[in-house]
This record gives C-alpha cells, structure tokens and sequence, in this order.
C-alpha cells in the first residue's frame, strides 16, 4: 500500500503529542492532525511560540480562545436515563481543542500513580455496582516511561511524599516558589497528621530545555502559559517538528478510520479539512493513508469518533466505564489576603493521605456499608479571577465592599480533592440522538451518576479538610461538591455535570477481548493498527490527575510499535 | 494603562441606548466611594469602586457588538504581554479566528445584539433619570434572561482587560489592588511566599 505517512496522530494534546514525538524519534514518518486551531508554536524551523498566551481572564475563561467553541460543537449530559435524553447542552467537560490540547492550559500537577493504583481489584477487592478490575499492566512496567515524562515535560518536585511509589531516579528540577497559602495549610495539615508535600508540577522552576523558569504570573490553571515554562506538550511538539519528520496540520477534524475490507486493518483516515471555513459550503472531505493510526482525542471525543464509526466496539465496551473525578472542593477565607488567585501555579502543595486511607477511614466505609473507600489528591490552592468572583457576589450595593474585602478571591484558600471514581458500565459516553455539531456530525454525550463509594469517601474526607482549614486559621470554611448533591444542586453555579477535568476509561485496556477495547500495548483489538494514546484506556481513574500517566502509556505504546521498548528499572535501584 | 478602544465605525447602540446602558451596569454593580471599610492595603483608605457602567460598560458592549466592524475582529486581545510591566504591547493586536469560529461569534453576537435592543427598550428611555429603587424595579421586571446576560457583561467589562473597552484605565483593578496581568515580569519567589513581608499578614 502507498501511504502517506507512517502514522496519522488523530489529536495533538499530551497523548497526540507524545505519540509523535517517540515515533518522529524512532525515524517515522507523522501527520498529526488536530480539530482545533494552532496558538501555540510556530509549524516552521525554527518553531517558536506564537505568542498568543496572556494573562487575560476573558479571552481564557470566557470566550473559549482555546476551543472548542460550545455552538458549534455542542455536547450533552444526563445523570441517568430518568433524565431523558438530556438535561443540559453546551459546553460538558470541554478540554481545549487546541494545537496542545488540554495540557496548554492545566496547570499541571503531575504526580504518578502508586502500585497498587493498579491492582485494585486484587488489592482491595470488589464493590458492589461498580466493575473494579486489575489493570493488565503494573507499576513497574510504566516506571521507565514515567521517568522519560518526567523528563521530556520537565516535572519540578521533590521526594518527599511517604506513599510515593518508588522511583529509578531523581524528578530533573526542584520544586517551584511555595505559594503563601500553601505555607499555612501545609503545616496545619501535617499538625492534624497528614504528610502534604511540594506538587509535582509540569512547570520549568529553573531554565530548562531551552524554556525560561516560570514567573509565578499568577494565571496557570485556565491559561496558556506567556512565558513557555509549562512544558506539556509544548515541549514534545517542538521536539517531534525539530525531526523533520512531524507535520502538524491545525483544523481537521478526523470522521473515519478507513479499513480493508474486512475491516481487520487500518488504512488511514478520512476527515473535515475546516480550514477552508464556512464560505466554502461543506468542509472538504480528505483522506490521508498510513500504516498505523494513533487515535489520541482524549476520553470524550476518541470513543465518540469510534462510535460513529462503528469501530472497535465489538465488545460493547466502547464509550462505558467512564470516569471523572468527584471533586470534594473545601474552601475557606483568611482574615488576610493569601493571593492564592494571582501569584503562583494555582497550587503548590498536594496530599495524598486519603487514597491510602487510615482507620478512621476504613470505619467510614464499614459506616456505609461499603468494603473500602479511597479518596483522591488533594491540592492547597488558590481561587479563580476577579471576573469570576464578581459573578459570583450577584448584582447589587454590596458588590463593590465585597469585591474589596475579597473573600471569595484574595482571601480564599481551596483544597480540591480529586475523588477516586468507580467503573461503572451505564456512566458513558455515547452518540446523542439528534444533537450534531455544527458539521453534522453526532455530537458526544455524557451519562454519568456517581457510585455511593464516591459519596462516602467525601462524606468523609469533607469535615477533614475544614479541620484543617480552621487550623490554619481561616474564618469560616464550607464544603460542596462537583457534581452538586442535594436539593439545591440544579441551581449550583457550576452545573450539574461534574466540573473535573480529568476523564478516563472509555476504551479500556484489558487482557480479555470480550471485556475491553484495547489490549495491554493499546491496540483496538478489532484493528490491531489502530493504538489508543489518551486516558481513554485507564482501567480506573486513581485519585490522580491522568496526563502524566497517560503520557507516559502513550510512551509505552509507540515504543512498543517502533520495537524499541525501554528496559524496566529496579525498584532497588533509585531513591524511593 | 492602555485605551484601544477607537470610536465604532458604525454605533451598535445610539445615545439614548447608551445612557441606559450606562445606567442598567451601574446600578448591577454600583459605584463605591473612597475610604470605605475594608480598606484593602494597611492604613490607607479604600480607592473607590467605579460603577461598571461609569467605567466604560457601555464601550465594552458596544466593542463587543462591534467586534466584526474591526479586522481582526475584537473577540481576543493579543499577546503574550501587555507591556505595562514590560515586554511587548501585545493585547491590542487582537487575534484572526477562523472561518468557523468567525461563524459562531456572528451568531452570538447577534443574539446579543437583539436581547440588548429588547431589553434596553424594555427598561425604558427614562431608565437614567430614575432614582435608585426606580431603577432596581424596572430591573426587576426584566426578562430574567437579559438581566443575566447584561450582568455578565457588567462584571466582564468592570474586572476583564481594559482593553475590551470596560474597566477605564484599569481603576476596577486598582480598587481592588489587583494588578491586572504579570506577565512577563510576574512575581519574584519572596512576593509569592512572602507576600506581607516580613511584619506578617496585617490585611
Ligand atoms: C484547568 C485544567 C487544569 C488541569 N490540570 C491538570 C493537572 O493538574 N493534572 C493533570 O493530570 N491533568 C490536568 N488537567 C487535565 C489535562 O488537561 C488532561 O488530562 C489532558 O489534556 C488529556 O490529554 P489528552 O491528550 O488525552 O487529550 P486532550 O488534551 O483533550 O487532547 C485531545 C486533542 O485532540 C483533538 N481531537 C479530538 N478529537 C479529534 C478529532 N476527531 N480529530 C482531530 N482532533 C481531535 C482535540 O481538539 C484536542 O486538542 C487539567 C485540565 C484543565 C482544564
Ligand atoms: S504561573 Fe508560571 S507556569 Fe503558570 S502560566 Fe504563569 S509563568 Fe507560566
């Protein structure tokens, strides 16, 4: 077969990013074709930023400059089939859609994940109502690529979390400026017995690779980075293009995989070149063909384009397991400002104590009537902008005072704990019935409900957090949650679909055909060409942030295609 | 601080439209004089708030209904750097979109457009000359959905970038002594850890 390229990445977020850039090393030939437009860098030598990232609170959070624009590619969401067919429309769990994707505007935290993240099923046991299982690979086998993320992205961090799992090696920069906040909440967690330490972060603390250390700007989570100091995935971009082997090719937005007849093998891919825009009627159809193709649209849109496609579903697992982190968001206000909303990476400092959990936790599930519950990362971290307190005070004559006093921006300190979500197969993604984007295509949605593990693990953890916010020294403190419970939940101003960013498992990776999507190297195993490279393929969703994992498996899986698979480590022969 | 807001080659709103809007924004987020309490920075006295309206809420809806009067059109202000705390002045080179990006914004804008005629018509042309409880009662009776709408827009226009037109010469920000975008300067490490100094926190 004639091809074009050697691989056609369909995304160019983390995932997309790694993937052509371990297969650009290895000698391939990529196109990496991205829906969204390119802000980032520069697409020739010698591929510079563009520029286009600024500290701008509307252009980031209220006018979508990153994509994707919620009128023309609407989503939707439902709870559970008793809400219809939908409950709401617009915009649902949106990551950038963006030359970057998602990691252009994370602030990202990017711990690793512990051993026995991935033998939950055989280390805990089941839960009734939800599909627990082992991942097919463990710990181990990622350390390699883990350690390789960690120092294509450049992570700044320090050693000192006492549930880390081991490491071959050093993280390659040190932590960061601790953030003010962060050193009162910090200490008055570890008074209450908890062990936070600095966050792994994806943000250069000293010049690194050629990227200036950060400059503490203020706006990180939300915002492209002004300065480069973010490395993911700007870094890997500009590495692949610096080949000669990469081409990235901004506004197309891939509809198909073509297959050979018995639709076994991949051909390559069919898809919108929007770049000719809506003067010019219909987007152009065009295909590109390939030897192997590396879907890597993140878990929202990678299962929606196999849907639509009927491809790799012949298990039924397409799109089902999806999960989300529920988010248990404890915040409380100093009688001072702590300017956690602009100075510094948004956070800091993290804590880990209820994954691991302790008795007092193990007698909160036992409460529930639940074999165990495991809560998720916790960050110390800041509030959002003025813009976004402002709408939050309402209209009136208390505005102005209340803007001043900033409680709910300056004075506000937030812990957000990333809860662990349960695999359930009717949380999905799946094809709308009549919904389409703006090119008529299906349009993603989402059902999702949480499990009642998720509600006892913040149940629990919830007053824990306000112990500490109270010791720290705050004024008052509240805990909510996202998704909001109770009566009042629809009025929530964050909406009824969970604000997390981080998604997962909607094309599982499996040992056993009949019970996922991909196999342990991440090929649809109805298209063995065909390789997943997002957070799709996690087995269950940690209490962890995905991205540096998912990188790292995307590391994993194109070395594994190019045959030159990095040799694991021993767990003895690093600091721990 | 930066004023790139040029006259509209074609007014989205005419004076009377404006001077409501004027008053619609500063009675959604009012005005508040100097010295009130809490004072934000140690002895000295609280700047004062402006209204959002007085603050240039009207240019900023009329930067916005106006935006594809303007090539770029005036939806997202450049980069990376202001240039009020160094590098480039950037934010006034307002970024291209897309065909299609270009597409959503029209029909946004133009929802927009019709909701404000609406709803400004419906607050009435002596909206301005009302006293206070005259106008939080014709607010009252607006259409819910304008009345979100224009308030976003007042809290946009009030704390977002002058740039987009609102927030005159950065005063919002200064009254709540944010300053605004950093970049490329930021702050140093000590400004981020010790942000008080050495005396500790005192507000
Ligand atoms: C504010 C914020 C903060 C965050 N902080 C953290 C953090 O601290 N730690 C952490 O671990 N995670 C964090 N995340 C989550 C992180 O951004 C995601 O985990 C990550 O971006 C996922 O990477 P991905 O490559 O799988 O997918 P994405 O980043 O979503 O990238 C997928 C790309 O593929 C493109 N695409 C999709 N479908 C198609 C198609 N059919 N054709 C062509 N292109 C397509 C999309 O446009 C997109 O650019 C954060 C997210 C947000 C919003
Ligand atoms: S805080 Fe640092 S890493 Fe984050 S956007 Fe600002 S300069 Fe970049």
């Amino acid at each position: 077969m004639v091809t074009d390229c050697d691989a056609v990445v369909v995304g160019s977020g983390p995932g997309g990013s790694t993937a052509a850039h371990a297969l650009t090393r290895a000698g391939w030939d990529v196109i990496v074709l991205e829906k969204g437009r390119n802000h980032l860098l520069a697409l020739e030598p010698p591929f510079g930023p563009l520029g286009h990232m600024s500290n701008d609170e509307l252009k980031f959070t209220r006018r979508h400059v990153l994509g994707p624009d919620p009128i023309l590619e609407p989503r939707s969401f439902r709870r559970d089939g008793a809400d219809g067919e939908r409950i709401h429309v617009g915009d649902v769990n949106n990551l950038p859609s963006t030359v970057g994707g998602g990691g252009v505007h994370a602030d990202g935290k990017l711990p690793r994940f512990r051993e026995d993240d991935f033998a939950l099923r055989s280390s805990l046991g089941p839960v009734e109502g939800a599909d627990v299982v082992d991942w097919p690979i463990a710990y181990a086998d990622l350390e390699p690529y883990y350690a390789e993320a960690e120092r294509l992205v450049g992570v700044a961090g320090e050693e000192t979390n006492p549930f880390a799992a081991w490491r071959s090696g050093p993280f390659p920069m040190p932590p960061g400026a601790d953030m003010f906040g962060a050193t009162l909440s910090a200490p008055a967690a570890e008074r209450l017995g908890l062990h936070p330490y600095r966050a792994p972060t994806g943000a250069n603390s000293v010049p690194y690779d050629g990227r200036p250390a950060c400059v503490n700007c203020g706006f990180c989570g939300y915002y492209g980075c002004p300065v480069e100091a973010k490395g993911d995935p700007v870094a890997l971009l500009r590495a692949a293009l610096r080949t000669g082997r990469c081409r990235i090719v901004p506004e197309s937005l891939v509809v198909g995989v073509t297959r050979t007849p018995d639709g076994r093998t991949a051909t390559g891919v069919r898809y919108l070149d929007l770049s000719a825009g809506p003067a010019a009627g219909d987007p152009p159809v065009r295909e590109l063909r390939s030897r192997v193709v590396v879907l890597a649209g993140g878990a929202f849109e990678t299962p929606r384009l196999l849907l639509r496609d009927g491809l790799g579903n012949s298990s039924d697992q397409v799109g089902r397991n999806l999960m989300v982190h529920f988010q248990t968001l404890t915040v409380g206000a100093f009688p001072f400002r702590v300017f956690g909303a602009s100075r510094g990476r948004s956070v800091t400092h993290v804590h880990d104590d209820h994954i691991v959990g302790d008795d007092a936790q193990r007698a909160a599930a036992r409460a529930a009537g639940l074999p165990w519950i495991r809560g998720g990362l916790v960050e110390h971290g800041g509030a959002a902008g003025p813009v976004q307190e402002a709408l939050i005070y309402g209209p009136g004559r208390h505005h102005p005072d209340a803007m001043r006093d900033s409680s709910l921006r300056e004075r506000l300190w937030v812990f957000t704990m990333q809860g662990e979500d349960l695999a359930r197969p009717e949380n999905r993604i799946d094809l709308d019935p009549t919904l389409r984007d703006v090119w008529g295509g299906p349009a993603g949605r989402m059902t999702w409900s949480p499990h009642r593990h998720e509600l006892a693990a913040s149940a629990h953890v919830g007053p824990i957090l306000e112990a500490v916010l109270f010791e720290a020294g705050v004024e008052w403190a509240v805990t909510s949650t996202s998704p909001p419970l109770g009566e009042d939940a629809a009025a929530h101003p964050m909406g009824l679909a969970p604000a997390s960013r981080h998604i997962v498992g909607t094309a599982r990776m499996g040992a056993r055909a009949e019970h996922s999507v991909v196999d342990p190297e991440c090929r649809l195993w109805d298209c063995p060409n065909v390789v997943v490279c997002d957070s799709s393929v996690f087995c269950t969703s940690t209490g962890y942030g995905p991205t540096l994992t998912l990188i790292a498996l995307a590391a994993r899986t194109a070395a594994l295609l190019t045959g030159e698979p990095l040799s694991a480590a021993d767990p003895g022969s690093g600091p721990r | 601080m930066d004023d790139t807001t040029t006259p509209p080659s074609a007014p989205h709103l005419d004076d009377a439209q404006r001077r409501t809007l004027v008053a619609l924004f500063d009675a959604l987020l009012p005005p508040a004089p100097a010295g009130d309490d809490p004072a934000p920075a140690g002895d000295d006295p609280a700047p004062a708030v402006p209204g959002a309206g007085t603050a240039g809420g009207d240019r900023y809806v009329e930067q916005l209904l106006g935006a594809f009067d303007h090539d770029p059109p005036r939806i997202w202000a450049g980069g990376p750097t202001s240039g009020r705390h160094g590098g480039i002045d950037g934010f006034g080179d307002f970024l291209e979109l897309s065909g299609w990006e270009a597409l959503a914004w029209r029909r946004r804008i133009e929802g927009w457009a019709e909701a404000y005629r609406t709803g400004l018509t419906q607050l009435g042309e002596d909206f301005a000359s009302l006293d206070e409880s005259g106008r939080l009662e014709r607010i009252e009776r607006l259409d819910p959905g304008f009345r979100d709408l224009a308030f976003e827009h007042a809290c946009e226009s009030l704390y977002g970038d002058p740039v987009y037109g609102g927030n005159r010469d950065g005063s919002a920000w200064a009254a709540i002594d944010f300053r605004g975008d950093t970049a490329p300067t930021g702050w140093t490490d000590d400004e981020v850890t010790n942000p008080h100094g050495p005396g500790g926190p005192t507000w």
